[in-house]
């Protein structure tokens, strides 16, 4: 059982949550006529056997996209932040 | 080498069964091979025999860093089927189920088909339209599909829940009666044997960790024990196909998720057929030892770790007793997960990729068992020939490029939906 520490709620357990996606993608600027970038953003993934970024849903918690770095071959979590806050650093 | 038959068996009896001969040899690598293919699971060994026997390509080592049928070969729950109907999948899944109907006979290895047919149930007027649909396709490619109603399937399978309480009615069934079920590790040792005895190199415990390349081509792989040379590399290691495209520098349309297995201790005869769940991903069949064998969904996150989460085991527990309410006191005996390559629209690649020298066969997510005959011969194909079969044309890297995905269940591109 993976536990996710939610910024928000603390330390709870995985069937809280659902899984998003990889978070590590960004959409391409919505001028972009070009095929690949897009293909890229939608379709292909880096799928790394180690550290991921990724998002989870807290969706029966307090309902926030969250952002988890965690290890695909060990299942070990890392940090674990709010996705809007990943967003606006990004940006 | 020896042929098996029924007289060897009762020779060999009478001898004390000492002078089999092994059923393969342990080579010591050659420098170089037209082929070298990554991946000793159903589909690397299956490529390997049909270059072998189709082609005539011998000059093939099949490299593999665990043991042959390690990976999902022997993990999974081995139903066979051909109940596709998206143009790209039909006729090639068709190939597959046709293969396997003699596959015993073509290697001269008890892969121990067993067509016991398989139900897709149904549990609302939506899936009955959806399953008629689908049945439909499949009788039109000629490939037999019956759809039952209620009452049918109560009389077939008197053992599901029909009671007022279940908590998803069954409407009716969409029922294969050629698809069925085959002994997973028997289809990897007997592509094995095949290969083998045409010349094919195989090693094992020696994992590939890069490629050699000549101007921008792929002209060998990196071991742990040391480089060989190839004229072309093939990659078939499931699971693992991000990761050695990332050692190529490519990034495919696949994330690697986990999916358990289940069996129970063993029990009376029960389930002589396949039955798939509609309302939850969970399916059933019986082995001849007597263990249910019990299938679940996705741990639903990325992973490459060969073993699965908690909360998988009392969803695919609660969906088994909510459809066969009997089986509630059954213990279970095992479980254990496999790491799958799961696709962007659910459909497999058996394909060249960008990388001159280098071929791609994956993305089979959990249904890559059945297709292990006909994607070892579009492969194959695909290999020699250096162009697709038409039975394969449509698994490359490039449909979603052309806004041509295969999504048989319309979910869009999220892997772990499919
Ligand atoms: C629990 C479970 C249930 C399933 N049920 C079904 C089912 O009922 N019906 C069905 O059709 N399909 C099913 N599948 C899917 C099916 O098992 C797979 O799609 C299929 O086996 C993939 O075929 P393969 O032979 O290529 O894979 P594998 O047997 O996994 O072969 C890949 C091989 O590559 C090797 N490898 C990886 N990396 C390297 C490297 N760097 N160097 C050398 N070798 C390497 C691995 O060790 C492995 O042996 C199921 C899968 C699972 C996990
Ligand atoms: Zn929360």
């Amino acid at each position: 059982m993976i536990r996710i520490d939610c910024p928000i709620c603390g330390l709870r357990t995985e069937t809280e949550f659902t899984y998003g996606a990889d978070a590590t993608v960004t959409r391409p600027a919505m001028d972009e006529t070009a095929t690949q970038p897009w293909v890229d953003y939608v379709f292909n993934r880096d799928n790394p056997r180690g550290w991921h970024l990724e998002y989870w849903h807290h969706v029966q918690g307090c309902r926030q996209w969250l952002v988890l770095e965690r290890n695909t071959l060990t299942h070990e979590v890392g940090s674990c932040r709010l996705a809007r806050e990943v967003d606006h650093e990004a940006s | 080498m020896t042929k098996y038959s029924a007289l060897s068996v009762f020779l060999e009896g009478l001898r004390g069964n000492k002078s089999w001969s092994r059923a393969w040899r342990d080579p010591e690598p050659k420098a170089e091979y037209d082929v070298v293919i990554v991946g000793g699971g159903g589909h690397g060994l299956a490529t390997a025999y049909y270059l072998a026997k189709e082609h005539g390509i011998t000059n093939v080592a099949v490299v593999e860093k665990g043991w042959l049928g390690g990976g999902n070969t022997g993990r999974n729950t081995t139903i066979v089927r051909s109940n596709y109907m998206m143009p790209g999948n039909t006729l090639f899944y068709e190939r597959s189920m046709k293969l396997w109907e003699n596959l015993s006979q073509d290697l001269n290895f008890n892969v121990m088909i067993s067509q016991r047919g398989q139900y897709n149930l149904c549990h609302s007027p939506g899936q009955m339209d959806a399953a008629r649909r689908r049945g439909n396709v499949m009788r039109a490619n000629g490939i037999d599909a019956e759809l039952f109603d209620r009452a049918e399937v109560q009389q077939r399978l008197p053992y599901l829940d029909y009671s007022e309480h279940a908590r998803f009615p069954i409407h009716g069934a969409i029922y294969q009666s050629r698809a069925g079920t085959a002994r997973h590790d028997a289809v990897a040792w007997g592509f094995a044997r095949g290969a083998d005895q045409y010349g094919v190199d195989i090693l094992q415990q020696r994992e590939v960790t890069g490629y050699l390349y000549e101007g921008g081509k792929v002209v060998g792989v990196q071991t742990n024990k040391g480089d060989i040379k190839a004229g072309k590399v093939a990659l078939c290691v499931a699971g693992h196909s991000g990761h050695l495209a990332q050692m190529a520098g490519l990034r495919l349309p696949i994330e690697t998720h986990a999916l358990q297995a289940f069996v129970t201790e063993p029990y009376k005869p029960l389930i002589d057929t396949v039955i798939s769940f509609g309302a939850a991903h969970f399916y059933v069949s019986q082995s001849d030892k007597g263990g249910l064998v019990l299938g679940g969904d996705l741990d639903m996150y990325n992973s490459y770790a060969q073993r699965g989460g908690l909360p998988m085991v009392e969803h695919t527990l609660a969906s088994a007793k909510a459809l066969i309410p009997s089986l509630s006191r059954l213990k279970l005996l095992r479980h254990w997960a496999g790491v799958m390559d799961m696709s962007m629209d659910g459909s497999p690649f058996i394909t060249k990729t960008p990388v001159d020298g280098l071929y791609l066969n994956g993305g089979w997510c959990y249904g890559g068992f059945k297709a292990t005959p006909a994607s070892g011969w579009c492969f194959a194909h695909t290999i020699a020939k250096d162009a697709p079969h038409e039975d394969n044309a449509e698994f490359t890297l490039d449909r979603f490029n052309r806004g041509y995905q295969i999504d048989e269940k319309g979910v869009g591109p999220q892997p772990n939906a499919h």
